[in-house]
């Protein structure tokens, strides 16, 4: 005994929901259009990434359709109110069964070539340029470069601060780079091989700049390596958040790189230089004559 | 066995030998069908907790900037949110379709062991007590999200000895509940109920059975490892004292892969058992399905470092988790077109219980794809703490796991209260339930790939549409799942329109040879040779 709905009314009444509720979200989502994606990115990298995941997103996409395709002609061809009758000798085909489990190997095999390629040039550390050690801490970054004398904190700019507390009243439509902002931004050169060491001193954290293609967790007593190589032609400023969740405030401390030509990028790395041995002078070492400190900055 | 058999025989009519009035039918039950009960009703509360949770999340994130509560809190809800609906709410949900079920689906009268039965259900209770406790102790509930990360979780305050004792609690009622159907499954077949012609819920069942004796221990020691690097100065975790916080990541989901197929196999039981009932044409491809669930559980031992692949992992390692989940969608694939074969030439009807079946296989298809996405190693390294990994493991839970548990439950609720419910709200319940679902997670995949980290409690502006999208899609969800107990409190509550014993007309099984309700003790006499000719599978 089946007992089958026969409300034609509530079938139409749902279909028009339904209809109208699509339409809403498509005047919603039309101001994010540009969101709907991976960033393609702008490091040697991030393009080969992205690649990968438009490949495999089309396989599905494919499958998607002769799958779902099959399910819906199912749906709608072998209804019983369409005066359908069971075919009840067929539960089993061999030749069938072997079909779609050899086809989803090879479809398997066939990824696993470009997987590998990719994976390899991901670990390939040879040949940097630059090593920055990242640093995560709760809740904001430290970044040193290495054999450089240059190390500083980076941490969620002030007014973005101000805006995301509780209650805070601030619409934060007004701050600019809401949330996505610091103080002290990551500088590096485009076009070079930068190597990123990522640690913790805390709680495990992530470093993420989506644009990079890569994100690698930041744990204490480990190392974790990344490189990134951004394009000559890509300067510019990147943002990027923790990744992995870390406290209270994991959500508010944001990563900022900005991207410089090289020579833009020694001259503020020698800016900097100076700055840190002023200020490291300063505080250490109180007693130091005025004469010796210009003569440090001068090596 | 023999033993109940023969002490119903002695009172005659096993409706004489019926349950015990009042409280001590609960505190006390023994039987399958009055534990399955409590098992469900659990089930139902602590969905309705673990989505309160849910709706509080989503309203923060309705728009950016801090509304309602403080990050802190918001850590603590994702957090309670997985562990109640995970443990709380769909585990739970599934032991009560089988102690409901899996007795009447073998010819058993009885689970094989209904004092541990008893143990294993009460013991819920106390431990989700514990565990909700937690949000009233100084330092709050646990917020270190479910996966209880080190040295993140070591930060916890008072509630954090509290959830480690509840998940010991959750662990050992799992345990014991899958002892209870592994037995009764082994060893309480009726005659002539062979291992290989018994319904699909259960092969699923006794595999998921496995799976959660095999890996309840690790989580067990995993957390134990956490209580006591936290209380009594071991370093198991800690860098700073020689210890490894990457080791709990691989304990962890050692556990956690297995875990997460303890979730969906038995739902894969009942899909199998719905799609063909309403298509009116028996399974195809039984064997091939009792296999695939077997591959896909061998599997699942195998390939837990997908989970982490952010850690540093060697690149052999690498190579070797991501292959190794990418043939998963290999059985899977077989389930999923096994199950198009059988609607393929069947007479289809559509009602509630095949609406929420056909809902499973759509939505959990695209949570196939978005998880053959996320083995792929080098994109993982963009997706992975995005929400596209939250859209990806909610499109296999909710239109997975929960909308399979619903399918169950409207297919076999004309079974358990001897009448019809009402198949229209049921239907508005079906069409609510699809479409929100869609408006509340698939929008989740665009911003994850956009780049919006999980577990945040504010985000910058760009991601502000999807989000209240997204916010709008949970309210309506949220919302629509009123009806499911009003829907079954109007059916047993009723004197509506009264089931016959087979209900559907193409349902296939032994449940359905037993009365409408059944019996109190569903099969005292074993099925005779016809009724099993009839009932099994093929």
């Amino acid at each position: 005994m089946s007992f089958q709905m026969k409300n034609r009314h509530a079938r139409r009444v749902l279909q028009g929901a339904a209809a109208s509720l699509f339409a809403t979200l498509a005047s919603v989502a039309h101001a994010g259009w540009d969101g709907l994606n991976m960033p393609e990115g702008v490091t040697v990298l991030s393009k080969k990434i992205y690649g990968l995941h438009m490949l495999i997103l089309w396989i599905c996409v494919a499958i998607g359709v002769v799958v779902f395709g099959a399910m819906i002609y199912s749906i709608i061809k072998f209804r019983k109110s369409k005066g359908a009758e069971a075919d009840k000798t067929l539960v089993h085909s061999t030749k069938v069964e072997i079909v779609w489990t050899v086809i989803p190997i090879l479809i398997l095999v066939g990824m696993a070539v470009p997987i590998a390629e990719r994976l390899i040039d991901i670990e390939d550390m040879t040949g940097v340029d630059l090593n920055v050690k990242v640093t995560g801490y709760q809740w904001k970054w430290e970044y040193e470069y290495l054999g450089q004398n240059v190390s500083f904190f980076s941490t969620l700019k002030r007014d973005s601060d101000a805006a995301r507390q509780l209650g805070s009243g601030v619409d934060v439509n007004t701050v600019p780079n809401y949330l996505l902002d610091v103080d002290n931004p990551l500088v590096i050169p485009a076009g070079q091989k930068v190597q990123f060491l990522l640690t913790a001193q805390d709680v495990i954290h992530a470093w993420w700049v989506p644009a990079f293609g890569m994100k690698k967790d930041a744990i204490p007593g480990y190392v974790n390596h990344i490189w990134v190589q951004v394009e000559a032609d890509k300067v510019g400023t990147y943002r990027g958040q923790c990744a992995e969740l870390c406290g209270r405030d994991h959500g508010f401390m944001p990563i900022v790189v900005e991207v410089k030509s090289p020579a833009e990028f020694d001259e503020w790395l020698r800016a900097k230089q100076a700055e840190q041995k002023l200020a490291d002078v300063a505080p250490n070492a109180p007693a130091v004559t005025a004469s010796a400190a210009p003569a440090a900055i001068q090596q | 066995m023999a033993h109940e058999h023969t002490a119903d025989h002695a009172h005659g009519e096993h409706d004489h030998h019926g349950p015990a009035h009042g409280w001590r039918r609960w505190v006390y039950a023994t039987n399958h069908k009055d534990i399955g009960t409590m098992y469900l009703v659990f089930a139902c509360i602590m969905f309705f907790v673990g989505g309160a949770m849910a709706m509080i999340i989503r309203a923060e994130l309705f728009k950016p900037g801090l509304q309602l509560v403080d990050p802190q809190f918001f850590n603590s809800m994702t957090t309670m949110h997985a562990l109640i609906m995970i443990f709380g709410a769909v585990m739970p949900a599934w032991t009560g379709l089988a102690n409901w079920m899996i007795p009447m689906q073998v010819g058993a009268p009885d689970m094989a062991l209904p004092r541990l039965n008893n143990f294993s259900f009460w013991i819920l209770p106390f431990a989700f007590t514990l565990l909700l406790g937690t949000l009233f102790v100084p330092g709050g509930a646990p917020a270190g999200g479910w996966t209880l990360y080190p040295p993140l979780s070591l930060q916890g305050g008072d509630g954090f000895p509290m959830a480690i004792f509840a998940i010991h609690l959750m662990g050992a009622s799992s345990i014991l509940g899958s002892i209870n159907v592994v037995v009764t499954i082994m060893n309480m077949r009726a005659p002539g109920v062979g291992l290989l012609n018994m319904p699909l819920f259960c092969w699923s069942w006794l595999i998921t059975a496995y799976l959660l004796i095999a890996t309840m221990p690790v989580l067990a020691g995993a957390v134990t490892m956490l209580l006591t690097d936290h209380f009594f100065g071991t370093s198991f975790f800690s860098a700073s004292g020689g210890g490894d916080p990457v080791m709990f990541q691989h304990i962890f989901w050692f556990f956690g892969h297995p875990e997460v197929y303890i979730l969906i196999l038995p739902a894969f039981g009942i899909i199998s058992e719905i799609i063909p009932t309403f298509s009116r044409k028996p399974l195809f491809g039984y064997d091939a399905m009792v296999y695939a669930t077997a591959a896909i559980a061998f599997l699942s031992f195998i390939v837990w470092a997908h989970h982490m692949f952010t850690v540093g992992m060697p690149l052999a390692g690498q190579l070797f988790f991501t292959l190794s989940t990418m043939l998963i969608s290999i059985p899977t694939g077989v389930k999923v077109f096994n199950w198009t074969a059988t609607m393929w030439k069947g007479s289809l009807t559509f009602e509630p219980p095949m609406l929420f079946a056909l809902s499973f296989l759509f939505l959990f298809t695209i949570g196939g794809f978005s998880g053959l996405m996320l083995a792929v190693v080098p994109a993982d390294f963009q997706y992975h703490d995005t929400y596209f990994v939250v859209a990806h493991f909610h499109y296999v839970l909710v239109p997975g796991a929960i909308f399979a548990i619903m399918a169950g439950v409207y297919y076999w609720l004309p079974k358990w209260t001897g009448k019809m419910y009402d198949q229209k709200l049921g239907t508005w319940h079906f069409w609510l339930s699809t479409i929100f679902v869609n408006v509340l997670f698939f929008p989740q995949h665009f911003l994850g790939l956009a780049g919006m980290p999980r577990r945040i409690p504010d985000y910058s502006t760009q991601f502000t549409d999807w989000n209240m999208v997204s916010s709008i899609g949970a309210f309506g969800f949220g919302l629509s799942q009123l009806l499911l107990p009003y829907i079954i409190w109007k059916c047993v509550k009723s004197s509506g329109e009264k089931a016959t014993s087979h209900v559907w007309e193409g349902s296939h099984g032994l449940e359905w040879e037993l009365s409408s309700p059944p019996p109190y003790h569903s099969w005292t006499d074993p099925p005779s040779g016809d009724v099993i000719k009839r009932g099994v599978q093929h």
